[in-house]
């Protein structure tokens, strides 16, 4: 599960206007194993979630989430920002083991 | 509470074998109580947060959700935090998403699991501390727990 996960993040606009209000979704591969399941053995399979996401614009934190294991497995999230300066939209996913998947994209703002 | 507790796991265990709609009334679990510590004892106004879910998740694996809250997202007036919680899965929690005044609108969508059928409560705290919530009811027939 270590190697590296490559998200897939999608802003509904590359270029924004000042102001404008800018769409992100995002999708990541991720097991979300919940710590309920039993194996064939009866015994539990350990949780092993994402627990939690920030989403950076141009370095400033915009928008953050805590998952729970109530989120479904390849966990999807949506959510906006209004544009203010071009830079870089940084996505990050905290795994329950300390490990984190980063993904990447950038707005330009006019 | 111990045997109210397996009698719903086996009820529940029984709408995933029989694939049965059995409406399993909402157990405690800690779902009023993380509202309570979130609300600080505060009573919140049943306003404001739209809380979009469908009315019956064939799939309670996955169940799309959406939440927004009407604010206009200003340093001055903004949407902080917003708990979601059910009163039907193993642990109340769902998500919590924490807005800022940049995030622009206050809305976030994911993907949940529920285990069954039951009552799906979002709180959202304002940046004044004022409180709001929204409560939908959902009927799952296939629960999300993986058994």
């Amino acid at each position: 599960m270590a190697v590296a996960i490559k998200p897939r993040i999608k802003l509904d606009k590359k270029e924004a206007r000042k102001g404008d209000i800018v769409e992100v979704k995002a999708l990541v591969a991720h097991i979300m194993e919940n710590g309920q399941r039993k194996d064939a053995q009866g015994q539990i399979i350990p949780r092993k979630i994402l627990n939690k996401f920030t989403c950076t614009v141009a370095g400033k934190p915009v928008f953050e989430a805590d998952f729970e294991p109530a989120i479904s497995a390849n966990p999807y999230i949506q959510f906006k920002f209004r544009a203010s300066e071009s830079g870089p939209v940084v996505l990050t996913w905290t795994d329950d083991d300390g490990s984190t998947i980063v993904g990447e994209e950038s707005i330009t703002v006019t | 509470m111990r045997a109210l507790h397996r009698r719903d796991v086996l009820a529940g265990a029984g709408a995933l074998v029989f694939g049965s709609v059995a409406a399993v009334p909402a157990r405690a679990n800690n779902a009023q109580d993380l509202v309570k510590a979130f609300a600080g004892g505060r009573p919140a106004t049943d306003a404001k947060v739209k809380l979009d879910l469908p009315e019956i998740a064939e799939n309670g694996n996955t169940v799309p959700m959406t939440v927004s809250v009407e604010s206009p997202m200003t340093e001055a007036s903004y949407v902080a935090e917003v708990l979601v919680v059910g009163d039907g899965n193993p642990n109340g929690a769902i998500v919590t998403f924490r807005f800022t005044p940049a995030s622009g609108v206050a809305e976030a969508s994911t993907r949940i699991r529920l285990a069954q059928t039951q009552n799906v409560t979002a709180i959202a705290k304002m940046n004044d501390g004022s409180l709001f919530m929204a409560t939908r009811p959902v009927k799952v027939t296939i629960g999300g727990c993986g058994g």
